[in-house]
């Protein structure tokens, strides 16, 4: 996740661009709705677009997939969604709707109040993510009691039944064990009882394997998997692997320099992706199935600075097939367009044309 | 962790005999090199007038006609089971722990000293307290509010602390409050148990004035250690579980800030009951400082010596009680 920016001057509330008037709340059946997300940061070298005008529905039981390279504004849009931006510069516009409430233009303390206890999250790297002077079982407890009124005995109690139902043996004794005498898996599955304490119906898990053993990894997400189904609760999973999205989503955003570019339900994405930037994650793909002869296909260059994105479409100084649209890649920003009915695309490239790209150019070669 | 304890202690046990060592060296083998004499060694020893009959004395006192082990030996010995000092006029046993015996003042160099100590105590632990309090406060409400007013104007007042020494300060404190508005008139010590209230009131300006130092350095510390575990990931961690802001800072932020604060706490206790002397000199407080000080001034090396030791056992005491306090605090130490 990108370090968030150094601090500047504070923003006086004049400074702040007024938020405009929510929208209608989204229908019920959305438990998170997202809309037309934006974070900015203001630096000293000018404006930091993070994130700029994501849009995404989550229901109930239902997994979503962020996809995308570091700095693609995953991990800052999921930060955003808990209310994790304060004391930051960040300048967060558009809407977020979670369960009927609107949050962007909630009191920091009325999201306090439902972070931990409504929505929960757990952090890529469970060693810095964990308080090294504090045990185990009271990191979980203090995330239990501050949402609920209980005696500290049921609290302990509680937090030993958490470590046991993550998989950890003996929880019993291992509640009273520090973060340093846990190993990495361990630690992540801690992180995991911490983020459940409060029963959360939304779930964001940023990179919650990448810092794992590959062994280890598989276990984790199993474990995830098992308590959404136990739970019924939603799962945003924000990942760079898209092997772990195929194991566990059913929707899948994949995001570029701050905005989303392919949306979908994931067999959708996974079997006709639409957006030369997915194929290019496809094709950095590494599967054991291919002939050692084959290279990778991985994409030219590195992610553009936000601060300077390229004009017109980010992606195109990256895109093998930039040189196709009239120059329309360099004075318009493609907007995200539905293709078939739940799959949208921004992309300058007509859509047939694509379709041609992928069944005879991009597949056979994956 | 009794492992780590036993290992602490036996460390300190023999950073002390290094220390002995040093001392001696200091002010036995050095000069010995330097190529002084036996006699002129023992000279130095003497009173105000040293006839050769003195000196010689001094020299079969001190051992100084012996080889250098034996010395040593001595040395250690008197520290720990005492020893007889001859000066020629009356034999004096020199109770265990015995620090030396002032030739010049015919006296022995402990009891002296012993004196000194509760005023370099009261001195040192009245200001360490206001220092901790005051310095880690503004550093942490300085790092909360990074580039505001208040932030730059108690940066400002670090500037001012560390800039500043207590013999500035200090008279300025004495001109201002002691003598334009009296409002600690005369300042002087008075022992904690014969009146604890006039203990302090007359303890206050010296207290601030050292605390401001410390102050100082403490408010910078504080507020570089909690801009760092501010912007560590279990403080994210800490938000995400919905805690409470003022939590979220105390708990998990000033608690792992603390802890290197602690061991600089340590050390600038124990440096301090060394004797603070700028601060002691200033208010005419007869603590060890300002009798290190008047030592030195008189060329009285067993005093020197004797507040030498003192001040060394006291920043190693500090020291082990540092290392068990982080024992405590940070879990990781134990194993």
């Amino acid at each position: 996740m990108p370090r968030l920016l150094p601090r500047r001057k504070r923003d006086t509330a004049a400074e702040l661009p007024k938020l405009a008037p929510a929208g209608p709340p989204p229908e019920p059946e959305n438990f998170l709705e997202v809309r037309d997300l934006t974070v900015h940061f203001p630096t000293d070298d000018g404006l930091v677009r993070s994130v700029d005008g994501v849009n995404f529905a989550l229901q109930r039981g239902r997994t979503l997939g962020i996809v995308g390279e570091s700095g693609s504004g995953k991990s800052v849009t999921s930060l955003a969604v808990m209310g994790l931006h304060g004391g930051t510069s960040a300048r967060i516009g558009g809407e977020i709707w979670l369960d009927g409430k609107e949050l962007v233009r909630s009191t920091a303390e009325e999201v306090r109040l439902m972070r931990g206890r409504r929505m929960a999250m757990i952090f890529q790297d469970p060693m810095s993510s964990m308080h090294p002077f504090y045990t185990v079982g009271h990191q979980i407890i203090e995330a239990y009691q501050v949402h609920n009124e209980v005696s500290a005995k049921q609290a302990r109690a509680h937090a030993i039944d958490l470590l046991g139902r993550v998989g950890i043996p003996r929880p019993d004794r291992r509640v009273d064990d520090y973060p340093h005498q846990f190993s990495g898996g361990m630690r992540q599955r801690a992180m995991i009882a911490m983020a459940l304490s409060c029963d959360p119906e939304l779930l964001i898990a940023d990179e919650p394997t990448t810092a794992l053993d590959v062994t280890v990894q598989a276990q984790i997400l199993d474990l995830i998997r098992d308590l959404q189904a136990e739970f019924n609760s939603a799962v945003v999973m924000i990942t760079h692997d898209l092997g772990v999205v195929a194991e566990l989503a059913d929707d899948v955003l994949v995001m570029y320099a701050g905005r989303a570019v392919e949306h979908g339900p994931a067999r959708t994405l996974f079997e006709q992706p639409r957006h030369p930037y997915t194929w290019g994650l496809l094709g950095s793909l590494t599967r054991l199935d291919r002939a050692r002869q084959e290279r990778l296909m991985p994409i030219k260059g590195s992610p553009p600075s936000l601060i300077s994105l390229p004009s017109g479409c980010a992606f195109r100084t990256r895109c093998p097939y930039a040189d196709r649209n009239d120059g329309r890649e360099k004075t318009e920003v493609p907007q995200l367009l539905e293709i078939e009915p739940g799959h949208r695309t921004a992309c300058h490239l007509d859509p047939g044309e694509r379709e041609r790209i992928w069944t005879e150019d991009i597949r056979p070669r994956l | 962790m009794i492992f780590y304890l036993l290992r602490r202690l036996a460390g300190a046990v023999v950073l002390l005999l290094i220390v002995t060592m040093a001392v001696f060296a200091i002010f036995f083998l050095i000069p010995r090199l330097g190529g002084a004499t036996s006699d002129q060694l023992a000279a130095r020893y003497v009173g105000k007038s040293p006839t050769p009959a003195a000196i010689e004395q001094v020299k079969h006192s001190l051992g100084l006609d012996k080889s250098v082990p034996v010395q040593y030996g001595r040395f250690v010995k008197g520290i720990v089971a005492g020893k007889d000092y001859d000066t020629g006029v009356r034999k004096v046993h020199c109770a265990p722990p015995c620090l030396g015996f002032s030739f010049r003042n015919n006296l022995e160099v402990w009891p002296r000293l012993q004196d000194r100590i509760p005023v370099t105590l009261s001195l040192a632990a009245g200001a360490a307290v206001i220092w901790l309090l005051a310095g880690v406060s503004i550093g942490v409400i300085s790092a909360l509010k990074r580039g505001s007013l208040w932030d730059r104007f108690s940066m400002g007042f670090a500037l001012a602390g560390v800039s500043l020494p207590p013999f500035f300060t200090g008279l300025v404190a004495l001109a201002l409050f002691s003598y334009q508005w009296p409002i600690f008139k005369g300042v002087h010590y008075v022992p904690f148990l014969d009146n604890p209230a006039s203990w302090a009131w007359n303890l206050v300006l010296p207290w601030l004035t050292l605390a401001f130092l410390y102050a100082a350095l403490y408010a910078r510390l504080t507020r570089a250690g909690m801009l760092e575990t501010m912007s560590e990931d279990y403080i994210r961690t800490a938000r995400a579980k919905g805690l409470r802001e003022r939590d979220v800072i105390v708990k998990h932020g000033l608690r792992a800030a603390l802890t290197p604060i602690l061991t600089i706490f340590g050390m600038d206790v124990g440096l301090l009951l060394g004797g603070a002397i700028l601060t002691e000199q200033v208010y005419s407080l007869n603590g060890v400082g300002k009798f290190a000080v008047e030592a030195i001034g008189q060329q009285d090396l067993p005093e020197v010596l004797g507040v030498t030791m003192i001040a060394a056992i006291f920043v190693i005491l500090a020291n082990l009680v540092v290392d068990l306090l982080y024992a405590v605090v940070d879990p990781r130490v134990r194993t």
